[in-house]
């Protein structure tokens, strides 16, 4: 379902942030976390299905792999990063919101 | 050194069937395969803690080339499918490559139990309508005019009983998962 403003789920968000550097699965995974400093862990069944749909979206593209290596790399395309945008927008309302009301900071 | 051990469980229990995996590795016994054939477990002797075990209910056959493409992916991070039934397989890791889920979100949690009920709701409805008719055709004006008719129904009544409390079971799991789902991703 779509909602036209729809948050993104920290799982993909965090994919569609890593590959913005062409990665792996593996290479996925490690970034999350270490973006994260541990503590979004994806587990490799949820980011399979994560990379499907959005390769179905055409929010990222698998790159020709090389010959001896099985591993696909994928990257980030022009309406992934316009998304990643849109929610980063999302994110710093949030955020915004938060601090005034909350007096943060 | 290698070992077999017979030992079975429900199909809704797979967690129990994991926890009990995850402990024979913590003691060094680490599972090689599985053989449906009086549910056997071979096991191979390994340094404690060495691998984390877990088991997933597939869309697909093990050897459908989605489940194919899919398995590959889960190898490439590190996890290895050492044994399959049906649609299960039984995947481990090494626990040196760090925790071992299969899925870190709740929509895909939830979706793989209900998955699993999917295939519950047809073979607990075949065997309460086989039962109820071959008890009714077995018991005949207040006698059992088919002995044999009626215990088979009783037994298929007992089994499409017994189902419909596993997926019960998977249900009340579902729920928790859902009511989690709707404040926290």
């Amino acid at each position: 379902m779509n909602f036209g403003n729809g948050a993104l789920t920290e799982a993909v968000y965090y994919i569609l942030l890593s590959l913005i550097t062409p990665m792996h699965g593996y290479g996925i995974m490690q970034n999350a976390e270490e973006l994260s400093h541990g503590r979004v862990k994806l587990a490799a069944g949820t980011l399979y299905g994560a990379i499907n749909t959005m390769l179905e979206k055409e929010w990222i593209t698998a790159l020709p792999g090389e010959k001896n290596s099985r591993k696909k790399e994928y990257v980030i395309t022009d309406s992934g990063r316009e998304v990643l945008h849109g929610e980063l927008a999302r994110l710093e309302e949030l955020v915004e919101n938060g601090k005034r009301i909350l007096g943060g900071n | 050194m290698r070992k077999k051990v017979h030992k079975w469980f429900f199909a809704w229990d797979f967690e129990k069937e994991e926890k009990w995996l995850n402990e024979m590795a913590a003691k060094g016994w680490a599972m090689v395969s599985f053989h449906f054939w009086l549910c056997t477990y071979e096991f191979e002797k390994t340094e404690p803690q060495k691998y984390l075990y877990r088991l997933e209910f597939l869309e697909h056959a093990p050897c459908h080339p989605e489940s194919e493409s899919y398995l590959e992916f889960l190898e490439e991070t590190g996890i290895e499918q050492v044994g399959s039934y049906m649609r299960w397989v039984y995947l481990r890791k090494e626990r040196a490559l760090g925790e071992f889920e299969i899925f870190s979100d709740y929509a895909n949690k939830i979706k793989h139990l209900n998955r699993l009920n999917a295939m519950f709701i047809p073979i607990s409805l075949l065997n309460i309508g086989v039962g109820i008719q071959n008890v009714s055709l077995g018991w005949g004006m207040c006698s059992v005019v088919s002995p044999f008719n009626f215990f088979t129904g009783c037994i298929n009544l007992l089994l499409g009983v017994l189902l419909i409390l596993g997926m019960l079971k998977i249900l009340g799991k579902t729920r928790k998962l859902k009511k989690e789902q709707s404040i926290y991703e």
